[in-house]
């Protein structure tokens, strides 16, 4: 709330008004509620206002010398677009009544001046101007919070891997597209010992502050266990349990580990409550690969995940997803699905992993349409070249 | 989204209608937060009439199993369609809490 009395130009060029005034409000600026200051006419009044930038309201007589009341009107706003103004008019005055709320006049009060009806109105054009102040504020809030969230986001997307490793045997790519400014999916691409490529991609349970802050956590620690262990089961056995630790918020994060060796084209993963891999063949038939088991991390303490491995031929290509991309959601509230996914790919197997991974994203978006994407929106495509 | 509830004695049994996602899983929280009471020593969730469930919703189930867990209140959930039964089998959640077919089934066997 103002601390301050609130500060009333009026502008009148009857010399009698200003002892008035000041005598009928006389409670008022005794309490410290208002206090007044005085010009003659438009002229003095723009002057006073452009002095004191303290000046919350005006209340102005229509006819003045030199510069009349509306004319003042119209020009208020480019001094300080924030000030309301009362017109004083003659009774009956309608057609400058009219022009002055045309204006931008809060409100008008007649002559003979009635000062309780005129006290009615200030205070309520006060009020007004006290919640429009705390819209504002609010607003500016709104905006340095929204501009916070701008860095998170951009904070977020520099993590995800853009160089992607490119071995003779085989070629990965990934995007992630969030859905609200700051997300909950990600994915990581490693290089590991003797060649060999760790492939991640994963999706927090909510989405907003809270899942990024979990989700930066999870990516620290996967990649931590993915350079320092063996097998993927051991990769999501050590995130999960560092997860498990003080997980009040019961946060958790399905997590598709993946170590994919070029050299002989040996894939092996472990789902931790994620979606399985989908394989393209070089032929355009496809392969859903099996679960392995597992369940979300940061749920179970100590759980053992079990992994799998499979031979990736010369020419497949690998499909790892999120829910973003199967439950994505059309105007007729239908789900892009596994079913589309691998429609994708019937014309015939994509030209590399980039190709791959930008049909999967243009499928959805053509599938959407103008739907809201509700969810963020992950792929990594892995692609082993010949064949 | 939508939860009702019915209590037997020391039994609730809540039934879950619509969609649960990121945007109403807050919502879906309070609502079973609040039809929950501390004395309740069986809990059901009846999630037949669940046409799709985000990982927040997924997240609240978790929070009340654990919850219930504490309370050392019995807890299952059933009647999962074809689609809700592939995201508990995808996030390894079939693991976590017991599911059975029928209300009649998770009833026989929470009190057993």
């Amino acid at each position: 709330m103002q601390q301050r009395p609130f500060k009333i130009l009026v502008v009148d060029d009857e010399p009698d008004l200003e002892p008035l005034m000041l005598q009928r409000m006389r409670r008022s600026i005794r309490s410290g509620h208002y206090e007044f200051v005085f010009a003659q006419n438009g002229i003095e009044a723009l002057k006073k206002l452009n002095e004191d930038d303290g000046i919350d309201m005006v209340v102005s007589d229509i006819n003045m010398p030199q510069m009349d009341g509306l004319t003042l009107l119209a020009q208020i706003p480019d001094v300080n677009p924030n000030i309301r103004s009362v017109i004083v008019s003659a009774y009956g005055d309608m057609k400058n009544i009219r022009t002055a709320m045309n204006r931008g006049a809060f409100d008008f009060v007649t002559k003979p001046i009635d000062f309780d009806d005129l006290q009615v109105t200030i205070d309520r054009t006060l009020r007004h101007l006290t919640e429009w102040r705390e819209a504002l504020a609010s607003r500016d809030r709104l905006v340095a919070l929204q501009n916070e969230l701008d860095v998170a986001s951009r904070i977020q997307q520099s993590i995800l891997p853009t160089d992607f490793p490119e071995a003779k045997g085989g070629e990965v790519f990934g995007m992630m597209q969030p859905a609200r400014n700051v997300g909950g999916d990600f994915f990581d691409v490693m290089n590991l010992e003797g060649g060999r490529i760790g492939m991640g991609i994963a999706d927090v349970s909510d989405k907003g502050v809270p899942a990024a802050l979990f989700m930066m956590s999870c990516r620290t620690l996967l990649k931590g266990a993915a350079i320092g262990t063996n097998t993927p089961t051991e990769v999501l056995g050590e995130v999960n349990d560092l997860l498990r630790e003080d997980n009040e918020a019961e946060m958790f994060v399905t997590l598709l580990y993946a170590d994919y060796n070029p050299a002989n084209g040996d894939l092996a993963y472990a789902s931790g409550g994620h979606d399985a891999p989908l394989v393209i063949h070089s032929d355009g038939s496809d392969t859903l690969l099996p679960l392995t088991g597992g369940v979300a991390l940061g749920v179970v303490p100590q759980f053992e995940f079990g992994q799998n491995t499979v031979k990736i031929a010369p020419g497949d290509t690998v499909i790892m997803y999120t829910d973003g991309v199967t439950e994505a959601m059309n105007s007729e509230g239908e789900q892009f699905g596994l079913r589309r996914l691998r429609d994708v790919f019937t014309a015939g197997p994509p030209a590399s992993a980039e190709v791959a991974c930008q049909a999967v994203f243009d499928a959805v978006r053509s599938f959407a349409g103008d739907t809201p994407q509700s969810d963020d929106i992950t792929c990594v495509t892995l692609q082993r070249k010949g064949g | 989204m939508a939860v009702t509830s019915e209590r037997q004695g020391g039994t609730l049994i809540a039934h879950v209608e619509g969609r649960v996602d990121g945007s109403n899983a807050r919502e879906f929280q309070g609502d079973l937060e609040s039809a929950i009471n501390d004395d309740d020593r069986i809990v059901v969730l009846d999630l037949a009439q669940l046409s799709y469930i985000s990982s927040a919703g997924l997240r609240v189930i978790l929070m009340v199993a654990k919850t219930l867990q504490r309370q050392q209140a019995k807890f299952a959930v059933c009647g999962l369609s074809e689609m809700i039964r592939e995201v508990f089998q995808v996030s390894g959640f079939d693991k976590i809490i017991p599911t059975h077919n029928s209300k009649e089934d998770a009833l026989a066997a929470l009190a057993g």
